[in-house]
């Protein structure tokens, strides 16, 4: 019954993404970018799309099962986030329209006149985007082995699932994946609202009692550090603080920045963002609940479907599995999409290939939308590390090319030998702390040593040498057409 | 690229210090509101408040660049 719903869900939410496709020519830019006319609607939902993610969905009931106080990080940072993005986002979709700019690489490629730079910055963007998908893929596997009783195994779930990802990204492009999203987002919100309220308030007559039970039985677990000895308040303001700064330089959010129609739709859409989260605290009691009635789950992740399968008829658990699986995939359907982009476009035909024409950069792309794929499946099949680590891995990864986004948009001193030291030291920081276990060290994030030392190394560097390359901003031809109809590559 | 304002910063600063470098303050249990522990309470909150100060410092922003084209904030 609850694989009957999953599944219709999912086939229906796969027939909206193809029928996007009718009416629009699918060439390179109207594949990545819709074309650039998106209006506050669509950018929002693209964009919020990409925040309800299995990560959220999962993830955040997981934490406040298994960590307690510390899951409160996820309601800090988002707002600020928004705030970063208010002030971020317009100059680059200005810098986006002026340069014909199509991927976050392409940002560093113009703004900082090196090719292979911008190459780096889509492979550094291409490396965390797979942790990520990984997310996504586990998250559904997650999802249709617990909606089916443990009937259907989460390895052919996240194989069938992840080929029709790959099938309306192949077809449809960034159009078919924000209409997807319409569905899912409606899914999910009612589903969250529901399983919010009603779990409380069946097994504790309310969120109050849920509160109070956990009061007494648990009381330390609802502060922080909660149930871990290292996240504790350190740990909170430099993961808020990285996080915030670093959300939008996902390559993904970059290229949804370039489908609104103006800046103005981008300010508008931040000053609204941080209503979207208003449900993510009713994950919190969710998970919190469980860990009241479920004690003992060894992964923490699976708190919020076990007690919805605990607690309600089949036919619910599997509208609720639908929406996750479908948020799975709308998830991975964008980043899928950002990193085939960046591949094809920044690094290999720059790089291995200069002689590629639009079209041959669009196949490759698709061609790699499957490669991502299976990679993506691979990991998820092979590897096990919890939602919300494997989202923090990739992030801390993509903060590190901050200080050349900001710097790059409101410096004139910046130069591109400093941004590439700086990234370079921010990047093997991060490698190095993480791969040896030690994050948080000495209580702070990471990533936000990797990144503090990061801008100190940018700032240093370029004031070493004068700018030999000029901003946005100035005259000097930055983008020199390479071949008649291609605006974008340089010389 | 265009700066943005003073003031339009510090509205924004706002929410940094509320829900970021106050989390000693407010990281608490008591007082419990609306049935809710103060930390979560204060978080919630600040997802409501946050829009606000946004929303000032859009009106700065705003009057400081009138250029968008082609803009109606309406789906496509």
């Amino acid at each position: 019954m609850a694989l009957t719903i999953i599944s219709v869900i999912v086939i229906l939410g796969s027939l909206i993404a193809f029928s996007a496709r009718f009416h629009h020519q699918m060439d390179l830019e109207q594949w990545t970018c819709g074309g650039r006319g998106f209006g506050l609607v669509l950018v929002w939902l693209l964009m919020a799309g990409e925040i309800y993610t299995a990560y959220t969905f999962l993830g955040a009931s997981g934490w406040a099962y298994s960590r307690g106080g510390p899951v409160l990080f996820i309601v800090g940072y988002w707002p600020l986030a928004c705030v970063v993005s208010f002030f971020i986002l317009p100059p680059i979709w200005e810098a986006g329209r002026k340069h014909q700019l199509q991927t976050q690489a392409d940002f560093f490629q113009v703004r900082y006149g090196s090719k292979y730079l911008g190459a780096f910055v889509a492979l550094v963007g291409v490396v965390c985007l797979i942790p990520y998908l990984q997310l996504q893929l586990t998250g559904l596997g997650l999802i249709v082995e617990v909606a089916s009783f443990g009937g259907i195994h989460r390895t052919p779930a996240m194989i069938i699932a992840f080929s029709l990802v790959a099938a309306f990204v192949f077809v449809s492009g960034v159009r078919g994946v924000a209409w997807v999203s319409v569905l899912k987002d409606l899914l999910l919100l009612g589903a969250a609202v529901f399983v919010g309220i009603a779990v409380p308030h069946i097994y504790f007559g309310g969120i109050g009692g849920m509160f109070r039970a956990l009061l007494q039985t648990k009381p330390g677990h609802l502060v922080m550090p909660g149930s871990t000895t290292n996240l504790g308040h350190t740990w909170y303001v430099s993961t808020v603080l990285m996080i915030s700064f670093s959300f939008y330089m996902w390559p993904q959010f970059f290229a949804a920045t370039f489908t609104a129609r103006s800046g103005k739709v981008l300010r508008r859409n931040a000053v609204i963002m941080p209503l979207y989260t208003i449900t993510m605290p009713l994950m919190f009691f969710v998970g919190l609940s469980a860990l009241l009635i479920l004690p003992g789950l060894n992964n923490g992740d699976l708190s919020l479907l076990t007690i919805v399968r605990k607690t309600f008829p089949a036919w619910f658990l599997g509208a609720i599995g639908g929406a996750g699986a479908l948020t799975a995939m709308v998830a991975a359907g964008v980043q899928l999409l950002a990193g085939a982009t960046l591949y094809a476009k920044n690094l290999f035909r720059p790089i291995i290939a200069p002689g590629m024409t639009d079209g041959q950069v669009a196949k490759l792309a698709k061609v790699m939308v499957l490669v991502l794929t299976l990679g993506a499946v691979f990991l998820a099949i092979y590897t096990s590390l919890s939602l919300v680590s494997l989202w923090l891995l990739g992030v801390a990864g993509v903060a590190q090319l901050f200080p050349g986004v900001v710097l790059g948009l409101f410096s004139k001193r910046v130069t591109t030998a400093g941004v590439v030291a700086g990234m370079f030291t921010g990047i093997s920081i991060t490698v190095a702390l993480m791969l040896t276990g030690r994050d948080p060290y000495h209580g702070l994030n990471a990533g936000f040593i990797a990144l503090c030392l990061n801008f100190a190394v940018t700032a240093a560097v370029s004031l070493l040498k004068p700018v030999a390359v000029a901003g946005f901003d100035e005259t000097i031809p930055a983008v020199t057409p390479s071949e008649p109809g291609d605006g974008i590559s340089l010389t | 690229m265009k700066r943005p304002s003073l003031g339009a910063i510090l509205f924004g600063l706002v929410p940094f210090v509320a829900v970021c470098f106050s989390v000693g303050l407010w990281d608490r249990v008591y007082p419990i509101v609306l049935g809710l522990p103060f930390n979560f309470f204060w978080l919630i909150l600040w997802l409501l408040l946050t829009p606000l100060c946004m929303w000032g410092a859009y009106r700065l922003e705003e009057r400081r660049a009138p250029d968008d084209r082609r803009d109606d904030g309406g789906a496509h």
